[in-house]
């Protein structure tokens, strides 16, 4: 009897499996047709209560607004969020609807895994450019706001050492930049500026290639996008960098510290490159005092790098959720979610009309300046799916070169690399 | 007159002489264990400051980095830093969700590996020493190389699901806490461990075990197990610590927020200015099981790598 029990209970199990296989597949059958079509978000917003609030506010207003769509939103922390989208590519589960970091965007549709967005122009007409992701000539994106870097500096401070406060119209020229950093200098903060050199990633990307762009040179040939040949390893490269490498060399930036704008509050700086996320915080600390500046023109006009988080739809999304996806993206850019976005996030609104309802961003207030630079001097990242590679060969070769680096060596390696990458990728589509 | 007097100046000679000896020793011991309290505060310090750091202000964290206050709870010391973290994060479904997945791979993965290492150490059968070979081969296999795979495979894996009251089958893994699970149970380095230390055990109390009329299975419950408290020690902490610490998979595989586990909901705290108060908070949280089970089986480890030779 104990000898058969063993064949006994896997003839039960088997007579289990074949009675559960009876029932059928789930999802299959069974009526599930007459509810609203599920459709799933997910957002790079977990542990960020704000943006989260405003998202839940979105998604509850659209549900109830209609009953043939529901969304359901599942949100990912930011650091991980990149790898849970490859993941769910790899497996065939990506979301319906889905956001990204601008930058990623070429690169995400060039793979498959977005599809056209195809809104109506009456929206994305209306928004800043910046806002907006274009790739081979069709929209796969579009976000409710953009982030902008500017200088932050006290009045005071410029005033007490004879420094020109620059203006929009009239920003430092290099010279002038130069000189302002070495009499911060001599006045006694031992690094006058805080220019972020202690954070990682994209950041190096997004923060110092624009420097590159003012002085002439960029990280790809934007004509073409099939080599970096020139532009990152041009005569004007070559200067922004040996520039970057002068101001470590210096000490008039270092790359120690932390990340954020502590110092600066802290009055540890004189002037601080950083982003608008960080000042309304900064206004608290610093009061009227607070001076947004244009970031320097170092020969070919101020330059701020653009887009930021945007929306897409999946290419996972079946025809029926695409409709419902699109819906929902209609209905969710209506200025007065744009407005608290920006007012929650502090973040620059993408439509003018949000710019108006907005308590800091409107006309008078304390956080207006950022969209005037946003409209002015802000460059997008190079659209094309080699950006990922761009990003991070910047990033290298731009830490070695504030490490000591010879100059011209190392950007040649540089464009060796992302060249032989787009090679490889037989150009990406280009 | 004589003895009198020389036998008192040999005695305390030969006192002093121990005496000097045992003062020596003890100085030694002084040493040793200064020495080696220095060594243990040396290792508690990040421990300290994670705490200490968890009552202060991320503003004030940066500033008392540079000096001694790091590791002392001076300042601005508030418990605001846990009420933030348990409003940003869901800290306990977090740990209850790591304890479930680490306890039931843990479980799992002592019974499943100890019984392959029985299988490969005690029984006879062809092919062993092959399997044995690709057990090894399977240490050198970094788990990144074969994660994006295993993603493909268990979001295609067949399951069971309640739906309408009625228990029907499906495909995918992905969002579950088998997908966290499963994977992990057989480990080529667990199966390995085992496999060793059963060849240590004598196989004539196998043999007469068999005598007595002992099956395999009576064998390896009643003989091999009660033998190998330190392997399966051993084992237990090594698997403690990996599923405890996952990241990249729950990462991959895991989509919803109430299936996380307590590594992912680190991130939570990294948006563009870190909130390294609430993250000091967040780590004290989640490493206090870790101790907690460590100072629990302290003992049991610190044999078990005696015993078997295992460095963690």
């Amino acid at each position: 009897m104990k000898r058969r029990s063993l064949p006994v209970m896997v003839s039960l199990a088997a007579a289990s499996a074949l009675a559960l296989t009876a029932c059928g597949q789930a999802g299959q059958g069974g009526g599930s047709g007459d509810g609203p079509i599920e459709l799933t978000m997910w957002t790079h917003s977990a542990g960020n209560p704000a943006e989260l609030e405003v998202y839940e506010k979105i998604i509850t207003e659209f549900n109830a607004s209609q009953d043939e769509y529901k969304i359901v939103e599942e949100s990912f922390p930011q650091g991980a969020y990149n790898d849970a989208i490859t993941a769910a590519a790899a497996a065939d589960d990506l979301p319906c609807l889905l956001d990204m970091d601008g930058p990623i965007m070429p690169n995400w549709a060039w793979a498959g895994y977005l599809q056209p967005l195809d809104l109506p122009e009456s929206i994305t007409d209306e928004l800043l450019p910046t806002a907006v992701g274009t790739y081979e000539g069709e929209i796969y994106s579009a976000g409710y706001w953009d982030a902008a870097l500017s200088i932050f500096a006290r009045k005071s401070v410029l005033d007490a050492n004879g420094v020109r406060i620059p203006t929009i119209d009239e920003p430092w020229t290099l010279g002038e930049f130069d000189a302002a950093l070495a009499t911060l200098q001599s006045a006694g903060y031992a690094t006058p500026l805080d220019i972020g050199a202690e954070d990682a990633g994209e950041w190096w990307s997004y923060a110092y290639s624009p420097i590159l762009q003012s002085f002439g040179g960029d990280e790809i040939d934007r004509d073409t996008f099939l080599t970096a040949e020139g532009a990152l390893n041009g005569p004007e490269a070559v200067d922004a960098f040996t520039w970057f490498q002068d101001a470590f060399k210096k000490g008039w930036a270092s790359n120690s510290g932390t990340i954020g704008n502590q110092e600066f509050v802290d009055d540890q700086v004189a002037l601080s490159y950083t982003g608008v996320w960080n000042a309304l915080a900064s206004i608290e600390a610093v009061g009227d005092d607070l001076l947004i500046l244009p970031p320097p023109d170092f020969g070919n006009g101020p330059k701020i790098g653009g887009g930021s988080w945007q929306w897409g739809i999946s290419s996972n999304c079946s025809e029926e959720q695409t409709e419902g996806a699109r819906q929902y993206l209609e209905f969710s850019f209506q200025d007065e979610y744009i407005a608290e976005f920006a007012d929650k996030q502090i973040v620059i609104p993408a439509t003018a009309g949000a710019e108006d309802l907005s308590e800091h961003f409107g006309e008078g207030g304390d956080l207006q300046p950022f969209v005037e630079l946003s409209q002015k001097f802000a460059v997008p990242r190079p659209e094309t799916p080699a950006y990922p590679v761009i990003s991070s060969t910047f990033e290298k070769a731009a830490k070695d070169i504030m490490n000591g680096a010879e100059v011209k060596s190392t950007l040649d390696g540089a464009v060796k690399e992302i060249d032989a990458n787009i090679e490889s990728n037989d150009g990406y589509g280009f | 007159m004589a003895l009198t007097t020389t036998r008192p100046e040999v005695r305390p000679a030969g006192r002093d002489h121990e005496s000097g000896e045992r003062r020596l020793r003890r100085r030694r011991k002084l040493w040793s264990y200064l020495a080696m309290s220095g060594i243990g505060v040396f290792f508690l310090f990040p421990l300290v400051f994670m705490f200490v750091s968890s009552l202060k202000p991320s503003g004030q964290i940066l500033s008392d980095s540079g000096s001694l206050n790091a590791f002392l709870p001076v300042g601005d010391i508030s418990l605001d830093n846990y009420f933030g973290v348990f409003e940003r994060v869901p800290v306990a479904q977090f740990l209850i969700n790591s304890v479930f997945v680490t306890v039931v791979t843990v479980a799992l993965g002592l019974l499943v590996n100890s019984m392959a290492g029985f299988a490969l150490s005690r029984l006879e059968w062809r092919g062993r020493g092959l399997l044995l070979s690709v057990v090894i081969a399977a240490l050198i296999v970094p788990f990144e190389t074969i994660a994006v795979p295993m993603v493909y495979w268990v979001s295609k894996l067949p399951t069971l699901v309640f739906e309408g009251g009625l228990l029907k089958y499906d495909f995918g893994w992905l969002n579950s806490y088998q997908v966290q699970i499963i994977p992990f149970v057989a480990h080529a380095f667990s199966i390995f461990l085992f496999t060793q230390y059963f060849s240590t055990i004598p196989k004539s109390l196998d043999e007469a075990a068999r005598i007595d009329g002992a099956g395999w299975f009576t064998i390896y419950r009643r003989i091999i197990v009660p033998l190998s408290g330190p392997a399966f020690a051993t084992v237990a902490i090594l698997t403690f610590l990996p599923a405890w610490n996952q990241y990249l998979w729950p990462l991959m595989v895991v989509q919803q927020e109430e299936l996380r586990p307590v590594m992912v909901g680190m991130q939570y705290f990294f948006q563009l200015n870190p909130a390294w108060g609430e993250v000091m908070a967040y780590t004290t949280l989640i490493t206090l099981p870790v101790l907690i089970v460590f100072l629990s089986f302290q003992r049991a480890f610190v044999s078990s790598v005696a015993a078997s030779g295992v460095k963690g």
